[in-house]
């Protein structure tokens, strides 16, 4: 779900991070609020388990790739702001030092994967979970659940991202200066294997990891 | 054992089975090829999670190792970053008490 850099044009690169840089002021104010010492570590194990798990990623027709995030369960364990903040760290060491994902797309990467996922997969989880005890099986569905929806519409994020490339950035002739695949052929690319694969992937290591947590430590949940 | 000890534990087996993201789609000949970066205006100092000048094709041990070393060094630089954010913000949240 990595946009390299060269696949979005500049306007589009500089809207992202505009609409990431209040995004991060709320997430840190937020997380300076709430997060307690604590959780700190805990915080530090749910970024480098996001990083890790978006190492396990499979080439996507069109240059980007599928895989994916874990940053549904750092989410609920730890709330979408806090979530925000590890995956972004994720993202920009991704970007920096491996090469993956581009520099210039690091807004619409973190948007993508640090803030349309956390929040769909926190408040799915919300909605699913509402009014049931924390130990009890309806929040491992929910938890699933949320990993499916938030990775999804991340990847369709994505896909709509790339699609509008053409509409927006061409030459006099048509020619496209991006990303030359249009909406229909990059959403299919993206959400293809996220729909089939990823999504079940987030959605059972979610599930299996908020169930382990019933039993071993509840009062993370 | 505590939680998080079982979780940095979980974190190390994750990064040594990395590499089957790289074997499996190999395996089923999936996908196109790594995407060609059409700009340059940054070069990472590991690109694509392997080592410059080091022989061998993807899934070949020598990239499935550089892969599981990466992940190593991205883990430990990511949790280092973290701590140090996490520690300002609380520190922050200090003074203002």
């Amino acid at each position: 779900m990595h946009i390299p850099d060269g696949y979005l044009g500049p306007a589009t690169c500089g809207v992202f991070y505009a609409a990431m840089l209040p995004i991060w002021t709320i997430a840190s104010r937020v997380v300076k609020k709430a997060l307690k010492a604590r959780q700190v570590p805990m915080l530090a194990i749910g970024a480098a388990f996001s990083f890790v798990i978006m190492m396990f990623n499979v080439p996507i027709p069109g240059g980007s790739t599928g895989h994916a995030v874990g940053g549904v369960l750092v989410a609920i364990l730890l709330g979408p702001w806090a979530a925000c903040i590890a995956i972004t760290v994720a993202l920009v060491v991704q970007a920096l030092l491996f090469g993956d994902g581009g520099i210039t797309a690091i807004g619409a990467n973190c948007f993508n994967m640090a803030f349309v996922l956390p929040f769909a997969g926190y408040y799915t989880y919300k909605a699913i979970g509402f009014g049931s005890e924390a130990l009890s099986k309806r929040r491992v569905v929910a938890a699933g659940l949320a990993g499916y929806v938030g990775l999804n519409l991340a990847a369709l994020f994505t896909g709509v991202e790339f699609g509008l490339q053409p509409l927006l950035h061409h030459t006099a002739s048509g020619q496209a200066l991006y990303c030359p695949y249009g909406l229909k052929a990059a959403v299919v690319a993206m959400a293809g294997g996220h729909i089939l694969v990823f999504g079940f992937i987030e959605a059972i290591v979610t599930a299996l990891v908020v169930q382990y947590m019933q039993k071993h430590s509840p009062e993370f949940l | 054992m505590k939680i998080t000890t079982k979780f940095w534990i979980g974190l190390g087996a994750l990064a040594v089975l990395s590499p089957l993201g790289l074997l499996l789609p190999a395996y089923f000949k999936a996908g196109a090829p790594w995407y060609e970066k059409p700009s340059s205006i940054w070069s990472a100092p590991i690109p694509g999670y392997s080592f410059n000048g080091w022989p061998g094709e993807k899934g070949s041990p020598h990239s499935s190792f550089a892969y599981i070393i990466s992940a190593v060094i991205g883990i430990v630089i990511i949790t280092i970053l973290v701590l140090l954010i996490g520690k300002m913000l609380s520190k922050k949240g200090d003074q203002d008490v």
